[in-house]
């Protein structure tokens, strides 16, 4: 580090004393431990798919990423998050609408239960639908009578990502619309407004930010699954291949460069998402939820 | 009579929309989640205690359970102790580059796993950025168990940290100075005073990593080697189940692994209510 | 005496709380002198000088801002003065840490550790002595039992600070702070978070320890009752400096700043003149002595219920009786005094007639006079 660097570190008092800091070499120190932790698990693995991606050139690069297969899976991840995050949207508004507003018997329950998904492992996350939904599982052969398919199929991808981004949008709603009350909501009601023309005008416009900042994760996650997609895609090249999965399996064909050319996207997907969150947590602290935890 | 029970159960109240919200709410739920879940449940019941159990203790179970269940443990202690040094940091001392530092603490929640996956693998492979320097010294990272704990620590990175940070922000200085004046040192205020403050939080984001670890998959596979008894991680083992069309097995282990991440939730549940109860807040 | 050698003095048995203070504790006189404190460009403290004598009970009073517990603060070691000196026995105390000042200081919200037992937190200070002057585990114990009883809380040890009142935790936190053995205790509001009536308990309590204990103890406090019930001397500050420096009964009958007047009890203010050694309102020479305020425009200030009144007072101030109010036992009127609208307030007896738009004159019989250039910082 340069002294220019260091300077603010050694400024504290005018005569140093240190009884809520520790002494400049510790904090010299401690600085240098998370910054080299950050930096070796962080920066290191980010900066590696983008060196590997370019690794054979531009023009692999734009090839690899523009080649029928990748279209495929792109579209497909952008259809499966166009169809999972509204949901996920509508559910979370819905939820918090009857957490938030509203006092009834069982509630810390199903707030408890809201938040399931997140400690279910991915892999099981599929798993849960093949049981259900694949050629053994209960309704296998019912659905194969019917000629529908869901394992294997878009519908299963979809149900898959919507069970692991499930509590995004509600968990960022929710302790906001506690915080915020029912005040204004009544207010609207005594003037006259209806109860949609209430939750549009008065309710939606408290939230904005953070849903904003719900949908931004919750895209993220919804774009970038790979276990629960995994188990439920049956892996057909241009069909049910996402991202994530078009990745794999470019990797495993020891298709390097490729792998870490559609890989790229993904993390460049996960920077904007970075941004994005950050910039709404400098700008709209208050009006985002408490909980900053994921 | 639907009616009058459900208004019996609510408190009254002006707003409107509640019967709307909540039914839908408890459809979404029950149709995504819990019928789902409940179906992994009762597929493992159709196998029968005795059925259950020894495929649950099976060799090759146990051992996937074993390695998951361990590597995470491990992962989630390097969270515990850097992600704190990580939380102070970013919270208590000024230096440039700290807000990108806090911005990025949360990268592993956003990159996808798979990214995740390959990227650590190209830099811990032997012939990798870090992983030939390692290779001289005999040591390797990659395809081994090693290799998963580096992807575990990665993405039970934020946890520890962003549990951590909000405890520390708050943190009473009056404290620190009372016990300077008590004649304390720094180090005896930081050891005695302010981590037995901070370990709750960290104990929860400890939790938190651990319980995400033993389900991770995405950014393990590429790293392991996934060689059977050695670097076989148990959510792998479910997939390479579901491949010979073994259902239940594969929905044992999946309530093996299911009951030990509530377990450890319920830990932090039992700890959390503990502590508000003795000491407050 | 070497200032970083600490007094090994023992606290008598519980059942034994007598003693001269000499026997308790070797105390220390504590002199700041010229300590300033500037915060970036903000000047905290301006040139602040004071000395306090060993086993006395001092108050630092003043409104927000006024700097005092800035002064608390340098005293414990916890700030350091920009320029300046703080000396105890004489010896410079900068030159000590925190840990080496041997202060006990009670916070504003006590500072209590939580996660530690009552008996936890009043051993703390023992615990974390060096090896070779930290007592046994089972020495620390028992002084730890008996400094509990010595604040009355017999029998808590093992509760959490979570788990007592308000006014228990007061306790615990002085309890804490004597346990270190201070040379110096220090106080900051210390009664400031509590509500009344356990207020008016704990002052009489805090009393009797510095009684029975004899350490110079230095309090803050923005509450002048509690000041000038409690302390021998009292502080007043405000801005950054000292305004004066007496015991109550110099506070609060010769204050000698209309600040201080007016921050001290309660006041009323009218602008006069005095010319030829004489006070005037408007063109009515009053019957109050300018003493040595120079000629030109001046404030007389005086106490509501020190006054004379009548109608036919030579010398006395005319007014017209703006509002009546009932003020406990006695009744309180508002004047209008002299051609500009001035008010005055004034304190009746409560069966005194008068009615409203009612004349009245009144003098007051004690009062100070400062020449109008005099700035007044609380009004």
């Amino acid at each position: 580090m340069t002294d220019a660097a260091i300077a603010p570190l050694l400024v504290t008092e005018q005569r140093g004393t240190t009884v809520t800091t520790e002494q400049w070499p510790v904090r010299i120190l401690l600085i240098g431990v998370a910054v080299a932790f950050l930096v070796l698990f962080l920066f290191m693995p980010l900066a590696a798919v983008f060196v590997e991606a370019f690794r054979a050139g531009i023009g692999a690069y734009f090839a690899a990423i523009t080649e029928p297969d990748a279209l495929a899976a792109i579209r497909l991840t952008l259809l499966v998050a166009a169809i999972a995050v509204p949901a996920n949207v509508v559910f979370g508004l819905a939820a918090s609408w009857a957490i938030a507003k509203f006092e009834f018997t069982g509630k810390s329950v199903l707030n408890t239960l809201i938040d399931l998904p997140f400690s279910v492992s991915p892999v099981i996350s599929g798993l849960i639908y093949v049981l259900l939904f694949g050629g053994q599982g209960y309704f296998g052969a019912f659905l194969h009578s019917e000629n529908i398919q869901i394992i294997f199929a878009l519908p299963g991808i979809v149900l898959a990502t919507i069970f692991v981004t499930f509590p995004f949008v509600a968990r960022e709603l929710v302790p906001l619309m506690q915080e915020q009350g029912t005040q204004d909501e009544e207010a609207a009601l005594s003037l006259g407004a209806s109860g949609w023309k209430t939750f549009f005008k008065v309710t939606l416009p408290n939230i904005r930010w953070a849903l904003l900042y719900g949908v931004v994760l919750c895209n993220a996650r919804a774009m970038g699954e790979f276990g629960a997609v995994s188990v439920v895609s049956g892996h057909i090249r241009g069909k049910t291949n996402t991202m994530p999965l078009h990745v794999e399996i470019l990797y495993n064909e020891y298709n390097f460069a490729a792998a870490f050319a559609v890989a790229s996207l993904l993390a460049l997907l996960a920077l904007v998402t970075l941004v994005i969150k950050v910039a709404l947590e400098w700008r709209y602290a208050d009006q985002i939820a408490a909980s900053r935890r994921h | 009579m639907a009616g009058a029970r459900g208004l019996a159960l609510k408190r009254p109240s002006a707003l409107p929309g509640f019967g709307l919200a909540l039914g839908f709410t408890l459809t979404y739920l029950s149709l995504i989640v819990l019928i789902p879940l409940a179906a992994l449940v009762l597929k493992s019941a159709t196998l029968g205690f005795a059925g259950f159990w020894e495929i649950v203790t099976g060799a090759r179970t146990l051992a996937a359970l074993r390695l998951s269940f361990f590597t995470s443990l491990f992962a989630a202690t390097v969270n515990a102790v850097f992600g704190t040094i990580i939380a102070w940091v970013l919270v208590r001392y000024q230096f440039p580059g700290r807000r990108l530092l806090d911005a990025f603490v949360d990268l592993p929640f956003a990159l996808p796993t798979a990214v995740a996956g390959i990227a650590l693998t190209a830099l811990y492979a032997p012939n990798g950025w870090i992983g030939s320097w390692l290779a001289p010294l005999g040591i390797k990272i990659a395809y081994t168990p090693n290799g998963i704990a580096i992807a575990l620590i990665f993405i039970g990175l934020p946890f520890v940290v962003r549990t951590v940070q909000p405890v520390l922000e708050e943190f009473d200085r009056e404290l620190e100075e009372a016990s300077a004046t008590l004649g304390a040192n720094r180090r005896q205020t930081v050891f005695r005073v302010m981590l037995p403050a901070l370990l709750p939080a960290i104990l929860t984001g400890f939790a938190l990593a651990l319980a995400r670890a033993v389900g991770e998959y995405g950014s393990v596979i590429f790293i392991a080697g996934n060689l059977p008894f050695i670097s076989e991680i148990a959510p792998l083992l479910i997939i390479i189940r579901l491949e010979e069309f073994g259902y239940a097995q594969a929905a044992a282990i999946g309530t093996a692994m299911l009951m030990i991440s509530f377990g450890i939730l319920l830990l932090v549940h039992l700890v959390q209510a503990w502590q508000r109860r003795r000491f407050g807040r | 005496m070497d200032a970083r050698v600490l007094n090994e003095v023992n606290y008598p048995a519980a059942g034994d709380r007598g003693g001269t203070p000499a026997q308790w504790v070797r105390t220390v006189d504590v002199s700041a002198e010229n300590v300033v404190r500037i915060f970036g460009t903000t000047p905290a403290l301006h040139g602040v000088s004071l000395d306090i004598g060993a086993g006395e009970l001092v108050a630092l009073l003043g409104p927000s801002g006024s700097g005092k517990t800035t002064l608390l603060r340098i005293l414990a070691g916890l700030d350091v003065p920009t320029s300046g000196r703080v000396l105890f026995d004489g010896e410079d105390a900068l030159k000590l840490t925190v840990q080496e000042r041997n202060v006990g200081l009670v916070f504003q919200n006590y500072a209590l550790f939580r996660h530690m037992t009552v008996l936890e937190n009043i051993g703390f200070g023992l615990r974390v002595r060096p090896r070779i002057r930290r007592p046994s585990r089972r020495e620390i114990r028992r002084r730890a039992l008996e400094l509990l009883d010595f604040v009355q809380l017999t029998g808590l040890e093992k509760r959490y600070p979570s788990q007592l009142s308000g006014g228990q935790r007061q306790r615990v936190a002085f309890a804490r702070a004597l346990a270190i053995e201070p040379r110096l205790l220090l106080l900051d509001e210390p009664f400031g978070a509590l509500d009344a009536k356990v207020r008016r308990e704990l002052r009489r309590w805090l009393l009797e320890i510095h009684t029975k204990t004899g350490h110079t103890t230095v309090f803050v406090t923005h509450d002048q009752e509690e000041a000038l019930e409690l302390a021998d001397r009292v502080v007043v500050m405000s801005e950054g400096r000292i305004e004066q420096i007496g015991t109550p009964d110099e506070i609060y009958d010769k204050p000698n700043s209309p600040f201080v007047y007016s921050f001290i009890g309660e006041s009323s203010v009218l602008p006069v003149r005095v010319e030829q050694g004489k006070v005037w309102l408007d063109e009515h020479p009053l019957d109050l002595a300018a003493g040595a305020v120079p000629s030109g425009p001046a404030r007389l200030f005086f106490r509501p219920h020190d006054v004379e009144v009548g109608n036919d007072l030579p010398g006395a101030i005319p007014g017209v009786v703006q509002g009546l109010r009932r003020h406990g036992g006695a009744r309180r009127v508002d004047l209008e005094v002299g051609g500009r609208g001035d008010r005055v307030e004034i304190e009746l007896p409560a069966d005194y007639s008068l009615n409203l738009s009612g004349r009245v004159a009144v003098l007051p019989r004690r009062y100070r006079l400062y020449p109008a250039t005099t700035q007044t910082n609380l009004s």
